[in-house]
């Protein structure tokens, strides 16, 4: 085979079969001189086309993957290809943070009749694609190691003094207790630092409810289960976005949920907190203050300040009040504005070359033991059991305990929550091997808000960018090679 | 029995002559996690500090004789140039096997291979894919000096210088280490450091310094009964549903778990290029009961729960011998702080008081 000898290069070719692949027919029957590089496959219609298709292409080890479908406002199903667009910028938007090259992707318009157009669309990106050379493949680009993010300072002061609302709070709770199944809140889990999600339905667990730092978990993650019932939940400033996004998606029912909110001043990475200890310290107690914890651990003290200690997300958190609440108490803290809200990782990545970035995936995810706890985590993925990565047919992904397998799962769940994901960086939190997996999500966040100026989980009557389409896109060019 | 005493120098010296012609598995350090992961003779040779190889890991050692997925046989069939209808098929059973050492697993992840040994040895068909990296390991195994908040292996029978699954147990004392060797194959591959016979004073360090991690661990649970408690429980769907309640039904437990077994197998490929393998899977995961009918035996995460708990605690195990090693490595990975003693407690304590009633 040509491509063996390394005359031809591996380019897939996703194709409408309206248009396009008539297109190349009518560019055939003209007898047009083609290049023999791409491998067509005929979808119905672009829209067809699901990004993960340009993705496992690439990971797979083709060279270049074009897409081609009816010129805008002439889908034969009408709209296919306003939603294809929307999806396809994106996904061309997100290649480079794992370290593809964009240019490898590449998708465009040509209608049945354009046999000449054809004709110069496959030349020109064969050319294009033949000039890139072959694609670096995963097996063979050297793992970046020992990997080290910087601390990102707060954009706002962090504290951790017993709220002065919670009082109140429960008070309020134990009201509303009657007319509900129960409320999600925190208590305390096995020790000071760790707290642990819990269902008040008496009056009783409701005094169990905390507040403050070591209320980490998103509770909005349970609301699904509970849904069809009359439920309560607390929420931080980032649960509350998952909550709107749930009620955008009309997974749970305005009418069903109360919510419960406080302004957060931020919470603690707690294996921050267990790395300034010794091993073997028995945490006894924390007492929250001003600026910081003081941990008291096998009879001696620390002092623990919120700068050091804080979650990534919270230093760079600009909606720390419940953007949608029934009952909201206290002050609300005050928002600031950022500018970069990048976390360590991504602005890392943002700092190194495409084949080192794909170095950088390569070395984090040769640990991943694919437990899918970044997918439990999540409040927005809400197949829940009925997870596509865990299908036979079709079979996304293979059980081989091969990097471009599990790198391929965090491109699925990543793709899956392009526009939907609020934030909250729980898959990151939940991760036992430590793996940066939000930057992947972050990053179709960023071009999400550059290409639609939206962010998921703010506004109920919002619709993800990626669940529409506009007849004439603001921010995508008419593509063109 | 007789104790050797090594400097840490001499230890590496001799895990490097060791690495030689085995695979040397030991705790590496990623970024903020630890994993055991196979360490070349050069990186031996290069390593300043034995400690780097003593620290705690994050993941349990059980990879080294349960991969994460392991190829169980390849299928490879070419046509027949002369009679493309004729097919010559292949079967490819590969060996996966190489001798390895495991260096610094503790007490609890020696023990965990002995759990593992049930299902995949003393059952009624030994798994020949399991035997042969059994019979290829050799356990180093390193005695706690301390114990960590979330430990609770004198819970289940065991302690920080448990010698149970170990071939060679080594502690760490002032200036060096003291080992002995606890089997043949311990014997042997001892025998390759050349190590002095440790003295009195240093015998008495490593009782010492045993003595300080057993005082740290957690005091000893009372629970009796357990395994009949816990099964008296089964039928109790709003217990099992309550503690289980915060659970994120992620599975991170099982399989960080050292005596976690379950896998699924999966075919690649098709006859004339495939391979069946078999991967690691758990009972956390929804699927994994899922019947081709679309039903669904464990449909809820508290029952999902109950069958992990009840495997460690209490289907076919008595008091003392259980299935859970008290490594607490399920405790300190969970995104929802859930903690295994407290769920074990609860389901005995209740049980009683029902008992009682």
């Amino acid at each position: 085979m040509s491509v063996l000898d390394d005359k031809e290069r591996r380019i897939v070719g996703f194709l409408c079969n309206w248009c396009s692949y008539g297109g190349a027919d009518t560019a055939g029957t003209a007898r047009a001189n083609q290049p023999t590089d791409l491998r067509i496959i005929r979808v119905p219609c672009s829209g067809r086309v699901n990004p993960l298709f340009i993705l496992k292409a690439l990971m797979n080890g083709a060279d270049g993957v074009l897409v081609s479908g009816c010129h805008p406002r002439d889908c034969h199903y009408a709209l296919g290809n306003f939603y294809a667009r929307r999806r396809l910028e994106t996904l061309k938007e997100f290649l480079p943070i794992i370290g593809i090259n964009p240019e490898r992707f590449h998708y465009t318009w040509v209608s049945a009749s354009e046999g000449q157009r054809w004709q110069e669309v496959v030349t020109k990106f064969t050319d294009h694609i033949h000039k890139l050379g072959a694609a670096p493949k995963w097996s063979e680009v050297p793992a970046l190691k020992d990997v080290k993010f910087d601390l990102v300072d707060a954009i706002r002061p962090l504290g951790c003094g017993t709220h002065p609302a919670l009082a109140e709070l429960k008070a309020e709770i134990k009201k509303a207790l009657p007319d509900l199944h129960g409320v999600l809140g925190w208590r305390k889990g096995y020790d000071a630092i760790h707290a642990e999600p819990f269902l008040m339905q008496t009056e009783a667990e409701v005094d169990e409810l905390i507040w403050g730092p070591f209320n980490v978990q998103n509770l909005a993650n349970f609301l699904p289960k509970h849904a069809g019932k009359k439920i309560g939940v607390v929420v931080k400033g980032c649960d509350s976005k998952n909550v709107v996004e749930l009620l955008v998606e009309k997974l749970i029912k305005r009418e069903d949920v109360t919510i419960f909110g406080i302004g957060c001043n931020g919470t603690v990475d707690y294996k921050r907190i267990l790395a300034k200890l010794p091993e073997d310290a028995v945490i006894e107690s924390v007492v929250g203050g001003g600026s910081g914890v003081k941990v008291t651990a096998s009879g001696k003290e620390y002092d623990m300040p919120m700068a050091e200690i804080a979650q990534d997300k919270c230093r760079l958190c600009v909606k720390p009040n419940a953007v949608i609440s029934d009952v909201f108490l206290g002050k609300p803290t005050i928002e600031p504005e950022c500018e970069d809200g990048r976390l360590p990782a991504l602005r890392f990545l943002d700092t190194l070359t495409l084949e080192e970035r794909m170095g950088f995936w390569k070395g984090q995810m040769e640990h991943c033991i694919r437990c899918y706890a970044c997918r439990s985590a999540c409040p927005q993925c809400v197949c829940r059991d009925f997870c596509v990565s865990d299908s036979r047919d079709p079979e996304w992904l293979t059980q081989e305990d091969s990097v471009e397998q599990k790198m391929f799962f965090q491109l699925i769940h990543a793709q899956h929550l392009a526009g939907r994901c609020t934030g909250c960086a729980e898959c990151e939190r939940a991760c036992p091997m430590d793996i940066p997996v939000f930057a992947l999500k972050q990053q179709f966040g960023r071009m999400i808000k550059k290409i639609f100026g939206y962010s998921a989980g703010l506004d109920l009557e919002s619709m993800p960018p990626l669940l529409g389409y506009e007849l004439e896109e603001a921010n995508i060019k008419e593509r063109d090679l | 029995m007789s104790t050797f005493f090594a400097t840490p120098s001499a230890l590496l010296g001799w895990l490097k002559s060791v690495s030689s012609d085995n695979r040397v598995v030991a705790p590496k350090k990623k970024g903020s996690v630890v994993l055991f992961k196979p360490w070349t003779t050069e990186e031996l040779g290069a390593c300043q500090d034995a400690s780097e190889l003593l620290i705690r890991s994050t993941m349990s050692a059980k990879e080294v004789v349960f991969p994460k997925c392991e190829t169980l046989y390849e299928l490879k069939a070419t046509k027949d140039p002369s009679d493309l209808s004729k097919l010559h098929q292949e079967l490819i059973v590969p060996n996966n096997a190489t001798a390895t050492v495991l260096f610094g697993a503790r007490p609890c992840d020696a023990r965990g291979f002995l759990c593992l040994d049930m299902p995949y040895l003393q059952g009624p068909v030994v798994d020949p894919y399991y035997k042969a990296h059994r019979d290829a390991l050799v356990i180093v195994t390193q005695a706690c000096s301390n114990a960590l908040p979330t430990c609770f292996c004198n819970w289940i029978g065991s302690n920080p210088a448990d010698e149970k699954g170990s071939d060679i147990i080594f502690t760490p004392i002032e200036g060096g280490f003291v080992l002995s060797a606890l089997t043949e194959k311990g014997t042997a591959l001892l025998a390759k450091g050349g190590f002095d016979a440790a003295d009195d004073a240093k015998n008495t360090a490593v009782s010492e310094a045993q003595a300080k991690a057993k005082s740290q661990l957690p005091a000893e649970s009372t629970l009796k009964d357990i395994p009949q408690k816990v099964y008296a429980r089964f039928n109790d769907e709003a217990f099992w549903n309550k503690e289980i309640e915060k659970c994120l039904s992620c599975g991170a437990c099982t399989f960080l778990c050292p005596t976690c077994q379950c896998f699924t197998m999966t075919d690649k490929g098709n006859q004339l290029d495939g391979k069946r393998m078999r991967s690691w899977d758990g009972c956390m995961a929804s699927h994994f009961t899922l019947e081709a009918s679309g039903h669904n035996p464990r449909p809820s995460r508290g029952m999902r729960y109950r069958n992990r708990l009840g495997h460690k605690f209490s289907y076919g195990r008595k008091d003392g011998d259980f299935s859970c090693v008290g490594c607490g490595r399920c405790i300190r990975s969970c995104p929802a702080h859930l903690d295994i003693r407290t769920v074990l407690s609860n389901a005995c304590e209740g049980a009683q008081k029902k008992g009682e009633e």
